[in-house]
């Protein structure tokens, strides 16, 4: 009974909040128009010629997720502001179809109030990546980032699974996805697993690193490294990340809004287990995030070393007296 | 050889478990090492290695342990770890003075080995701590690391995996600090190598 109130309750909470998305809180009102069709499955059209109302389908994919679009970083965008105003009318005009579309680059591109973004130093890199070597523009950002849904999660988000989760994705929809890989390759795709059969706990891993730890090199003064190396040159090497100076605290732990938790929390954390706490705020953050082989507790190291030669040291004395009063 | 007599004190399963979980920790010793000090180590396995290893080990230490923990509760060898916590420093205190002073001056054993009394009572604890207290922590904390998604994720702002994976460590040097005292004290039978035959054969001469 409980469980069937609770799950009522999350259903009309679910519904309501549906609603208000649908209402579009932070989606500009011009835009429902086009809403309408692109986000349901079938959408209804008067046609001209049997002066009849009729039913049609929606392709699948050009139907919008709303929630989405009213999280990403164009949320404030009407529909209109990037493609063509003559999409009000439907049927949409054939030409269309050919529209240039803009990239992030023409609009963001050299404009020093996204100077933090440095986007002209990503596309520097992009361009670098074995994606863009090897397919040029047809390749563009886009392919990666949808200019609906884009979202800056390693930027903003707290969640350290949810940084991981939203970036490989990024690359998942494309090679874990025929339809999408076909845009840009003729080639079958690889089969991820199998690629990486070589690494243990594969399926935890993809979900606690990102597949650009592994495929790019870490810039220190990029929040995301852009470059797709040569799969010759990804990281195999377990050290890499399994150590006490993991390449992980450069990439994916350096996150300035991961380590915000960690400072509120501070005070809490050292009266409660002030035994592992160290000094330093680079290495307090890392606590939070670990990886077997990365021993970061201070001193235990040397409890070991001490422990152990003492243990050593009574046994050898033991032995000296023991032969010298046989 | 205290009182001359022949004792059977090992069966032979309890041998069979001795041998192997004697080299399945060495095994988990040494890649445990390898694990720890993953980016220092000319010596030590790399990382891919010690880990294959490390897993395999576990698995086979971790069955062997319910073999011993069975064979102490069907067999009447489980008698000799019963804890008798009357008397107890007393007793201690007295094995210890013996391994200090007592056995260089010439003295008798102050528990001599017999069917009764297999341990001494340093040897017997040493044996309980090991057996029931740190093996357990290290399967159990082992184990969560196996499968890390069921290890909580956060407590008090630390990594769930870094307290497991610290104290699975530190009970681990402490097991290897029991093997090193094990291994000696072992040593102090007459000949020295008597000991290690009897763990092999299973009679104590
Ligand atoms: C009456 C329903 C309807 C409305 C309203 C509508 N669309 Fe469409 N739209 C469609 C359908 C159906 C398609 C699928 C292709 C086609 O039939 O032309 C489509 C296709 C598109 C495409 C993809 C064109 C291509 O083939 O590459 C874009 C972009 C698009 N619409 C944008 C818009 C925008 C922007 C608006 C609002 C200004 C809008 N649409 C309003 C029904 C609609
Ligand atoms: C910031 C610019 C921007 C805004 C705002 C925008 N779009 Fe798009 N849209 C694009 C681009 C770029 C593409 C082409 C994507 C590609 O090439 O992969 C696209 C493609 C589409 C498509 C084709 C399907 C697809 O995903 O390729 C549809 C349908 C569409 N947009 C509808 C809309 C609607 C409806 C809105 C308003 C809610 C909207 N767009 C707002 C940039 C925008
Ligand atoms: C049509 C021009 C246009 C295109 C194309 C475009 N953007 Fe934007 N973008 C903007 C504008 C304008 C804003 C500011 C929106 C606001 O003030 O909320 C913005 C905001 C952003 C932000 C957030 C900036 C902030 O300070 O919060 C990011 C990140 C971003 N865009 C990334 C991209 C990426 C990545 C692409 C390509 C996939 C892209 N944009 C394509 C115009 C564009
Ligand atoms: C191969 C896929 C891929 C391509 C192509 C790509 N990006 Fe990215 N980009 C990512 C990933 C993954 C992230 C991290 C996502 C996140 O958590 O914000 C990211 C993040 C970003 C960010 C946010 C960085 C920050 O400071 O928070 C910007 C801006 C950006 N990309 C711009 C671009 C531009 C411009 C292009 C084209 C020149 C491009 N990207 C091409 C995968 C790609
Ligand atoms: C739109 C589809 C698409 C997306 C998104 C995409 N890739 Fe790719 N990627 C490809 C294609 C196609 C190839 C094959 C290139 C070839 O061999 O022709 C490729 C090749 C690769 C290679 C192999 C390069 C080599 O040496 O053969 C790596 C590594 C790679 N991608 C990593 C990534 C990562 C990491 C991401 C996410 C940040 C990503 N890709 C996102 C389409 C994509
Ligand atoms: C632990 C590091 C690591 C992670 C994480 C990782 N990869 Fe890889 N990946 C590699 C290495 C190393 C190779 C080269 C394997 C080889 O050549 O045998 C590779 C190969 C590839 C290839 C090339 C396939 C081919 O043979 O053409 C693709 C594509 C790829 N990875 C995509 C991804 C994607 C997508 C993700 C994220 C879901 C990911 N990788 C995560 C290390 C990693
Ligand atoms: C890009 C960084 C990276 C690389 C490279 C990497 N790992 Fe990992 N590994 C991680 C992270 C992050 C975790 C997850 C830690 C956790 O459980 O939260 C992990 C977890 C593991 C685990 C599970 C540990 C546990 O918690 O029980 C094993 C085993 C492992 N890695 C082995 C390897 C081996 C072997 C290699 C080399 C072939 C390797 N890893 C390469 C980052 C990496
Ligand atoms: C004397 C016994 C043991 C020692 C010395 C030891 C030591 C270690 C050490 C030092 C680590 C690395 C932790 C770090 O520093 O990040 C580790 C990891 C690990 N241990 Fe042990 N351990 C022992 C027994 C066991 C047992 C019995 C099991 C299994 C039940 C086990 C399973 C694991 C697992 C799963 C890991 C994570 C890495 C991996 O997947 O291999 N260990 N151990
Ligand atoms: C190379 C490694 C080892 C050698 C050579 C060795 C040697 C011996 C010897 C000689 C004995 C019988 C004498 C005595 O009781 O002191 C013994 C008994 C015992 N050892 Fe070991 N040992 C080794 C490793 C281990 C390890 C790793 C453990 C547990 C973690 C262990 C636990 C025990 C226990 C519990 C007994 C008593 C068994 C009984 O009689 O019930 N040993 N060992």
């Amino acid at each position: 009974m409980r469980f069937f109130a609770c799950t009522l309750f999350l259903v009309i909470l679910a519904g309501f909040l549906g609603v208000l998305n649908l209402n579009g809180q932070n989606i500009p009102e011009q835009n429902q128009a086009c809403l309408k069709c692109h986000t349901s499955q079938a959408h209804t059209i008067y046609n001209d010629w049997t002066e009849k109302e009729e039913k049609r389908l929606m392709n699948p994919f050009y139907i919008l997720d709303t929630i989405q679009l009213a999280v990403g970083v164009h949320q404030v965008f009407s529909c209109i502001d990037c493609h063509s105003m003559d999409y009000e009318t439907y049927p949409h005009d054939g030409q269309l179809k050919l529209e240039p579309m803009m990239t992030c680059i023409d609009c963001h591109g050299g404009d020093p109030t996204y100077e933090d973004w440095q986007f002209d130093r990503i596309e520097e890199e992009f361009q670098k990546s074995v994606h863009y070597e090897l397919h040029g523009d047809q390749f563009s950002c886009s392919k990666c980032h949808s200019q609906h849904y884009y979202r800056a999660t390693a930027r903003t988000s707290s969640d350290l699974r949810e940084i991981v989760d939203y970036s490989n994705k990024m690359c998942l929809s494309c090679h874990d996805n025929m339809t999408k890989y076909q845009l840009v390759s003729e080639d079958a795709k690889p089969q991820l697993v199998d690629i990486h059969n070589w690494l243990p706990n594969q399926e935890l891993h993809f979900r606690r690193v990102r597949c650009i730890e592994c495929h790019t090199e870490v810039q220190d003064s990029l929040m995301v490294s852009h470059n797709i190396l040569r799969k010759e040159h990804a990281t195999k090497n377990c050290v890499e990340c399994h150590s006490a100076n993991s390449m992980l605290q450069a990439s994916l732990y350096k996150y300035q809004n991961l380590r915000v938790r960690t400072e509120t929390g501070e005070n809490s954390q050292k009266s409660i287990l002030g035994l592992f706490t160290v000094k330093n705020t680079q290495e307090d953050f890392s606590n939070e995030y670990y990886v077997i082989g990365a021993s970061r507790i201070p001193y235990l190291n040397t409890i070991f070393a001490l422990i152990f030669f003492a243990t050593l040291g009574g046994i050898v004395v033991h032995t000296i007296i023991r032969i010298i009063k046989k | 050889m205290e009182n001359g007599k022949k004792l059977y004190l090992y069966p032979l399963w309890l041998r069979i478990w001795h041998g192997i979980n004697a080299l399945g920790i060495l095994a988990l010793i040494f890649s445990g090492i390898s694990l720890h000090y993953s980016d220092r180590g000319i010596l030590l396995l790399d990382f891919q290695s010690a880990v294959a290893v490390h897993n395999l080990a576990g698995v086979i230490v971790t069955v062997s342990y319910f073999l011993f923990v069975f064979g102490n509760i069907l067999t009447k060898n489980g008698k000799y770890y019963r804890v008798k916590t009357k008397g107890l420093p007393n007793r201690l205190t007295k094995q210890i003075q013996y391994y200090i002073s007592g056995m260089f001056k010439g003295e008798e054993s102050p528990f001599p080995i017999s069917e009764k009394r297999k341990f001494n009572p340093l040897q017997k604890y040493a044996y309980i701590f090991a057996m029931y207290l740190f093996l357990p922590i290290l399967i159990v904390t082992g184990i969560a690391l196996f499968f890390p998604e069921i290890i909580i994720e956060q407590v008090f702002q630390l990594s769930g995996i870094m307290l497991t994976a610290v104290i699975h460590g530190i009970i681990g040097f402490l097991t290897f600090v029991f093997l090193l005292v094990h291994l000696y004290v072992a040593s102090m039978g007459k000949p020295p190598g008597k000991n290690y035959k009897s763990i092999i054969t299973g009679w104590h001469t």
